[in-house]
């Protein structure tokens, strides 16, 4: 899923210190399960931005809002008669959800008060690491279901480099060489074999480097 | 000879290598670099010139190169991934080939942030194995990494160019294990000579020497031991703790702390661990990394007695064939 944290509370109430009102939206995907743009953060913020106005004898008007999907045009149209009693939209939506907020209401500003930052999976309680960067051609088949693309720092497909330390990788040594889980992965399904061979070069073009890329389904016009 | 470099004819000819890095300089000094040149010129096979090391901008290693190559010095140009993409690094490459560069030492590169541009975005669009397999096919197969004959028009002669292709190896990083199957690995990918990580632990450096042997390794490729000599016992825990791939035992923190002096001891045990290294079979040569105490590179090397025979470094550009040919 994405994952992402709310941005500093400072940032926020910078961005939104020129609205007289404004629709906290949030998201019922992703972000409520990251716990960091659901129904409870709506509210949160929505009071923080209340008492700052209060504290400022600054006249403001919140209106808390939720989308089932910020990033599902249709669950957005249900937002449109908040949307039209306020100066201003705050989102807590990933950047896709924000955006799908700015392209039907292109009229107000979209003040987003949530960064993306990677689609992750929970490891442990309350805590995602990151697990795939979308790089459109998975090849974690070759590497004992591990993604050396987007858990190595450098990418590499022929790890692990020389700063690997006792299974750590040389950015954070709270952090896992992934290279040393792929080796230790197949040693024990005994696959090594797998990893004496060089693996070439990707081929980058499925993946951010090929542009801005667009999916339609097959079967849309049905 | 795949470039006749005199790094090349030296392992040919069954002799011992040396070689050390030179770090370019932050400002744009020829004078600076020159006079690097002059300090190790008549003490070393060929000098590296490292790229944007420890991930800090410097003088490109090509310019580096092609400097101290006019000073005298063989160079090798060391190719990171961390800051260019393929097309950039073949484009360097031609282009060093061109200046009459003819080693080049294929690395991954430290993280940026680790150096002093840590907001920078990085490259990695090749890891290090994929590089030195590049620039085997460039050489080898007169081909661009996308299948194209390296050439100006489909009727005009193929020039690849010449090179000796180097690699690292770090035989003390993790897993441990693994180590000698990729040296295998840049092997069967193209490296014909490989300089490994500083070496403080003999034990291990053995280890891995050996089942790169028992792998039929040592035939297929010339390793150059890496040292470093340090001054002082917190250039050691330094690097223990802050530069990444770096493994020194206790026992080496434990001798240098209890030094009286601590530069004449650094001395020593540098010139111990050359003389330990030099006859372990496999190793073809050292690879000295004096970081910070360039001075004491002639001193260990005649110390040493490993001083290379003099040469007469050849300057200027490689024969154009695209001109002498028909074009």
């Amino acid at each position: 899923m994405i994952v992402g944290k709310q941005k500093p509370i400072e940032e926020i109430l910078e961005k939104t210190a020129s609205f007289g009102s404004i629709l906290v939206v949030g998201c019922g995907g992703c972000v409520t399960v990251c716990h960091a743009g659901g129904e409870k953060e709506v509210g949160i913020l929505a009071e923080q931005l209340e008492l700052r106005a209060m504290a400022l004898h600054r006249p403001l008007t919140v209106i808390p809002g939720m989308a089932e999907r910020q990033c599902d045009t249709e669950f957005i149209e249900q937002l449109r008669d908040d949307m039209d009693r306020v100066e201003a939209v705050l989102t807590i939506g990933c950047g896709a959800g924000a955006q799908t907020l700015a392209s039907v209401f292109p009229q107000k500003p979209v003040i987003p008060g949530l960064n993306t930052r990677f689609i992750g999976a929970q490891v442990e309680h309350m805590n995602w690491a990151e697990r795939c960067i979308g790089c459109g051609d998975c090849v974690i088949g070759d590497f004992g279901g591990l993604c050396p693309v987007a858990r190595c720092s450098k990418h590499l497909l022929n790890g692990p480099c020389g700063g690997s330390n006792n299974g750590h990788c040389e950015m954070d040594p709270e952090l896992d060489c992934i290279w040393d889980l792929i080796i230790r992965k197949l040693e024990a399904s005994g696959q090594l074999d797998r990893l004496l061979e060089v693996t070439p070069a990707r081929n980058w073009q499925t993946s951010r480097a090929g542009g801005v890329r667009r999916q339609k389904h097959e079967d849309s016009a049905l | 000879m795949k470039s006749g470099s005199r790094l090349e004819r030296t392992f040919a000819e069954g002799k011992f290598a040396v070689t050390a890095e030179i770090f370019p300089p932050r400002t744009p000094s020829v004078r600076l670099l020159h006079k690097r040149a002059e300090q190790v010129r008549d003490y070393l096979t060929a000098a590296n010139l490292t790229d944007n090391q420890s991930a800090t901008v410097r003088i490109a290693s090509m310019a580096a190169s092609r400097i101290v190559l006019d000073a005298g010095v063989e160079p090798v140009m060391q190719i990171t991934c961390r800051d260019r993409n393929r097309m950039a690094i073949q484009a360097d490459v031609i282009g060093a080939a061109a200046l009459g560069i003819k080693n080049i030492l294929c690395v991954t590169g430290d993280h940026q942030k680790f150096g002093d541009h840590p907001a920078a975005r990085n490259v990695y669009d090749l890891d290090s194995m994929n590089l030195i397999q590049m620039l085997k096919t460039m050489r080898d197969d007169g081909r661009f990494h996308n299948g194209d004959a390296i050439r100006n028009r489909s009727a005009s002669p193929v020039v690849p160019p010449e090179i000796f292709i180097g690699a690292a190896a770090n035989p003390f990083g993790s897993p441990r294990h693994f180590r000698p199957y990729r040296l295998a690995k840049k092997i069967a990918a193209g490296a014909d000579f490989v300089q490994t990580q500083p070496v403080y632990d003999l034990v291990v450096f053995r280890e891995w020497l050996q089942k790169a042997g028992d792998l039929g390794l040592i035939e297929k490729v010339h390793i150059m031991a890496g040292i470093t000599p340090v001054k002082s016992v917190d250039a050691l825990c330094y690097m223990r703790d802050h530069v990444p791939g770096m493994h020194i035992p206790e026992a080496t923190i434990r001798r240098m702390t209890g030094a009286a002096d601590p530069e004449r001891e650094g001395f020593e045990m540098a010139l111990e661990m050359i003389c330990a290294v030099k006859d372990l079979c496999g190793v073809r040569g050292i690879h000295l990394m004096a970081i910070g105490w360039e001075k004491v590179v002639p001193l260990l090397i005649e110390a040493a007695n490993i001083v290379p025979e003099p040469v007469a470094v050849h300057r200027g550009d490689r024969p154009d064939a695209e001109i002498a040919g028909k074009d």
